[in-house]
Order: structure tokens, then sequence, then C-alpha cells
């Protein structure tokens, strides 16, 4: 909007040029000015873009607060999309209760598991290393659903059916080439000279991880900490297949599931407002980590 | 390695320093080895086994699951659908990713802005985004409901559309996602390069398809392997958008898994058979375009 909006000053500024071109061409604001003119349709049409991207997202957060007939929100502004949520089956605050265990359990899962295993890959040699790393990698070649089928047989004889728990192991697990990859690079970034000082001085390989090279790794461990949060947060497929009791679903999978609940009618309200509580902290974290989270997909790139 | 491996082999004893090694890669060792390698050993057998969702392990029945899984009323038209949807969605996104690269290549507080809003919809995860484009795309709550009456047309309606429509999703989700891969990429390239093509009175045009596609094979090749891969095991996109309809138009291979193993038919052995199909025909699929992508260069 902001780019649309000054465009009736800005129009007029744009014709300016032309009207005084001789005067303006050979002064240095007339060559600002026809700049500006010429800019003008990148910017309307980059604005234009920017704002496409941004609709949905701004139009499910209204819908979700305003009068729509078949919702909880018949007239006026209001929360009624939230309350019926509230209420639904085991009520909202359960799912994110649920959604939070599954992801927080997975984010301190993962950095504790990739801080270790990218230490170990960047600063030892044993047998078996190279194989080990590429094995963690190899998890990306497989799919989803070829080894979502095993899990489910194999949680069910470990007794982890049913468990947000078995979600978050699960999770974990497709967390690990990313996440080791990058926690390996981030070791490797740091000189050796400096562990290999503090060892010298007595310090523990342990020692010197926590007093010395955790402090140099904490933007790898951000993104790591960001991007297994997000996944987590945002999984459907895992608690789709491993969960089946309504108390222990994830918020994405009640959220899906409510549509057509009621007596096969779709409650579009609810459903928006379900969306705007799945994208708020996603949002949020986006706004406030943006460097790492580029730096996450950018590493990724440099992979390749 | 004999350098420096000498140099730190003084300061520890070797022995030593490959269990310390080995102490700190366990919990990684552990969880691959559990959760990935056993798995994998497990899809393999499942394939060959009956193996009814409820009942469990009825002993070997190969190649009964394979058989059974490529007769499957909608294996044939799965796959042709699935490949469609990755040629679509492939092409689109690398198109646009590159496009608006190009687009806020340069550093300013506007282009800053712009990437972020271009990024923002891949913070979302893929389930809220498909749920966000259902009631987007439904009848009654969206905002162009009446474009649709009077127009006489629904998004989800007919084959083509919820094709189209699925697409339009995935490249709003995605889009800023390869957008910051391209960039990458461009900034990988020298700026003498362009300079050169300049001074030699290349063309805007010229300089596009002579230097900066050539120098992105790299990234260009990591963006297809990505998007391919990703778009042939596609599944919430279409789990949560078209449910597979309308007339069955529009399920995925992986929907295809997912609805022989847990609805209706309950066969977790002709799933596992679909699964190492699938598992096989995406290595085959990644070495062959690694391989496309690496002749050309030579």
């Amino acid at each position: 909007m902001a780019v649309v909006s000054p465009s009736t000053p800005a129009a007029t500024g744009g014709t300016r040029p032309a009207g005084d071109a001789p005067a303006g061409r050979t002064g240095r604001r007339g060559v600002n000015v026809a700049g500006i003119a010429l800019r003008m349709p990148y910017w309307v049409f980059t604005g234009a873009l920017g704002l496409i991207f941004l609709a949905p997202l701004v139009w499910t957060a209204v819908a979700s607060v305003s009068p729509q007939a078949g919702t909880n929100q018949v007239e006026g502004w209001g929360f009624g999309n939230y309350e019926t949520l509230a209420n639904y089956q085991a009520g909202v605050w359960r799912y994110l209760f649920n959604s939070a265990f599954v992801s927080l359990l997975t984010v301190a899962l993962t950095l504790v598991i990739s801080l270790f295993g990218g230490y170990a890959f960047a600063r030892f040699r044993f047998p078996g290393r190279n194989f080990l790393f590429l094995l963690t990698l190899a998890i990306l070649m497989v799919p989803y659903a070829t080894l979502l089928i095993p899990l489910y047989v194999l949680l069910n004889e470990v007794g982890l059916e049913n468990s947000l728990v078995g979600v978050a192991l699960v999770l974990t697990m497709f967390q690990l080439p990313f996440s080791t990859f990058l926690m390996r690079i981030s070791f490797e970034a740091v000189p050796r000279e400096l562990d290999e000082a503090a060892t010298v001085d007595g310090c523990s390989t342990w020692g010197a991880l926590w007093r010395v090279l955790l402090p140099a790794v904490k933007p790898g461990l951000i993104t790591v900490g960001l991007f297994s949060f997000l996944a987590a947060w945002n999984d459907f497929m895992a608690p789709l297949i491993l969960i089946n009791d309504t108390e222990r679903m994830t918020l994405p999978l009640a959220v899906s599931n409510l549509r057509g609940q009621v007596q096969g009618v779709v409650d579009y309200g609810a459903t928006e407002a379900g969306v705007v509580i799945l994208a708020l902290p996603c949002i949020v974290l986006f706004l406030l980590l943006q460097r790492h989270y580029v730096r996450g997909f950018m590493s990724g790139a440099l992979k390749g | 390695m004999s350098d420096s491996a000498a140099t730190r082999g003084r300061a520890r004893p070797r022995g030593r320093h490959a269990l310390l090694g080995w102490l700190y890669a366990t919990p990684t060792a552990v969880f691959v080895v559990a959760l990935f390698v056993v798995p994998l050993g497990l899809v393999v057998k499942m394939s060959v086994s009956r193996w009814p969702l409820l009942a469990g392990d009825q002993g070997l029945n190969a190649p009964d699951n394979f058989e059974k899984a490529v007769d499957h009323r909608f294996f044939t038209d799965s796959v042709v659908f699935t490949i469609k949807y990755t040629v679509l969605a492939t092409v689109l996104l690398l198109v646009l990713g590159l496009g608006l690269a190009l687009l806020v290549q340069e550093s300013s507080r506007w282009n800053n802005l712009l990437r972020a809003s271009f990024l923002i919809p891949s913070a979302l995860g893929l389930a809220s985004a498909s749920l966000l484009f259902y009631v987007f795309y439904s009848p009654f709550a969206s905002p162009l409901a009446p474009v649709m009456e009077s127009w006489g047309f629904t998004f989800l309606g007919s084959p083509t559309a919820a094709l189209l429509s699925t697409t339009f999703l995935i490249v709003w989700r995605y889009a800023g996602f390869y957008m910051v891969l391209m960039l990458v990429g461009l900034q990988g390239i020298p700026g003498d390069v362009f300079e050169a093509a300049r001074s030699d009175g290349a063309t805007r045009w010229q300089t596009f398809w002579r230097v900066t596609l050539p120098l992105m094979r790299p990234t260009l090749a990591l963006t297809t392997v990505l998007c391919v891969t990703g778009s042939l095991l596609a599944f919430e996109q279409f789990y949560i958008l078209t449910k597979g309809g309308p007339d069955n138009s529009t399920i995925t291979v992986v929907q295809l898994i997912y609805q022989v193993a847990f609805q209706g038919q309950n066969d977790l052995g002709v799933a596992a058979a679909i699964s190492v199909i699938v598992l096989v025909a995406l290595v085959v699929i990644n070495a062959l375009q690694l391989r496309a992508f690496r002749s050309e260069e030579s």
C-alpha cells in the first residue's frame, strides 16, 4: 500500500520532466526527476508483486475476526472464531500444548545431538567418521513416507504408539542431515588454535567445547534451533500417521480435522483462526531471526 | 592427514582421541541407526511380506505386494499426475525464483523489504499454507467468491483448475526460498565477468543467456534436484486442498501410499512396496539429473 497511495503526487512529479524537458535535462535536478519517473513502473510492479505475497496472510488475519455467515462470528468484529477453536474437541489449548511440547522436545534433542555430532565430525578422527556423516546426509535422499510407514510399526513395537515423544524422536531424526551439516561447518569455521590452546592449558575436550567453542558456534545453534522449531511446529505427516488419539493431536492436524467435522459443514471462520494461530509464531520468529533464517537456506545452497 | 594429525597426536594419545570422537558422535549414530537404518531395512522387509495394518507380519509373499502395487487402479494415474505436477511446479518455481532474484539483486532498502515479503510465506508450514488457501479457494468464504460466481468456475472444481490452483499455492509458498538460493548463485559470479561482457558490447539479454545462465549451472542443478524431489513427494497440499479430487484426478504417489496404508485398504505391505518403488525411482532420477548437469558442463 505504501507504494500505491502516494501515486497521485508521484505521478504529477513523473510527468514534469516531459513538460520542462529542455531546462530539466541539463540541470542536475532534472536528471533525478527523470530517474524517478523511469523507476516508477519498477516500483509499482515490484510493489504489486510484494503485495501478492503478503495479501493472503493479511486477508486471513482480517477475515478471522470479521463477521461471516456460517461461523461463530456472524455479526460485528470479534474473536468468535477463536472461541469455536477453544471449544473444539480437546480444545485449542490442549493442541497448542501438544504442538509446543513436540516442537520444544525436537529443538532440544536436535541442538544437543548436532552440537556433539558437529564437534565430533569437525574436530576428531575416528574409524567410521566419514561413513557415519554420509549416512546422516543420506536421510535427505529417502522420502518421508518411505520411512514413516516402518517407523509407525517400530514405534508401536517399543510402546511409543500414539506418543508425542515418538513424534519428536522421528522429527529429530529428519532434522539431523541439515543440523549436523550446519554444526560441522560452524565448528570448522572456528580456528583450531582456539580449542587447542584450551586443551594445552589443561581443559578437557568437554571443557573446551563448553567454555571456548560454544560461544563461537552460537549463530549455528540459533539457525539449527530456528529451523528445527519451524519444521516440528509445522509438521503434518508424522503426527498424521503416528497419532490416532484426538487428545494427542498437534495443532496442524486439529485445524485440518476441523474441516468437515461439524455435520459435514466446513467452519471457514474457525479454520482461518487456526491458520492465524499456526502462522503467528512462525512469522514472529522469521521477523526476529531473518538473518539466521536466510543464512540457513544459504548454507544449504553452498552444499550443492 | 599426516601433518595435523601428528601434531595433535602429541597433545592427546591417538586411541583416546578416536574414542572421544566416537563418544561425541554416539547420539547421532544411535538416532541414525535406530530411526533411519532400521526402518529402511524394515520397509524393504515389509515390501516382500504380507503385512495387514492390524494383524502385522504374516510372512514372506514376494513379489505379491509389488504386483498388487503396480496393478492398483490409481497407480498409473498417480504416477502420471505426479510427473505432470512436478514438471509444472519445477519450471514455474525455477523461472520465478530466478526472476525475483534478478529483480531484487541490488541491495537497497526497498529491495530488502521486497525480499522479506517474498520470503515470509516460506516461514509458514506447508499444511498451514494449504489450509489458508483451502479457505481462500472456497466458493463460500473466498474474497474472490463473487468473481467465481459471475464467471461460473471454482478454483478446485475441475481437474485442471485444481492442479493450477494447487501449483499457485506452492509457488506462493516456495518462490522466496528459491529466490534466496538463486541470489546465492548470482552473488557467486565474479563482477568482472559482467564488466567484460559489457565492454565487449553485449546487450543485457545476451549477457543473461551467454554469461549469467551458464555460470549459474551449479545453482540451477541444486535447485532443480531440490524442486523435483520435493514435488515428486508432494502430499500435504493435495491431501488438504483437493483430497485427491475431483474424480480422483489429483492423487499423488505419496497420497496413494497413505491411502493404501491407512485409508480402507490397510495394507502396509503394498504401501511399503510403493514406498520402495518411489525410493528407487528417486535415487535414479536424481543420479540422472546430476549426470545431465555434469555432462553438459564438459
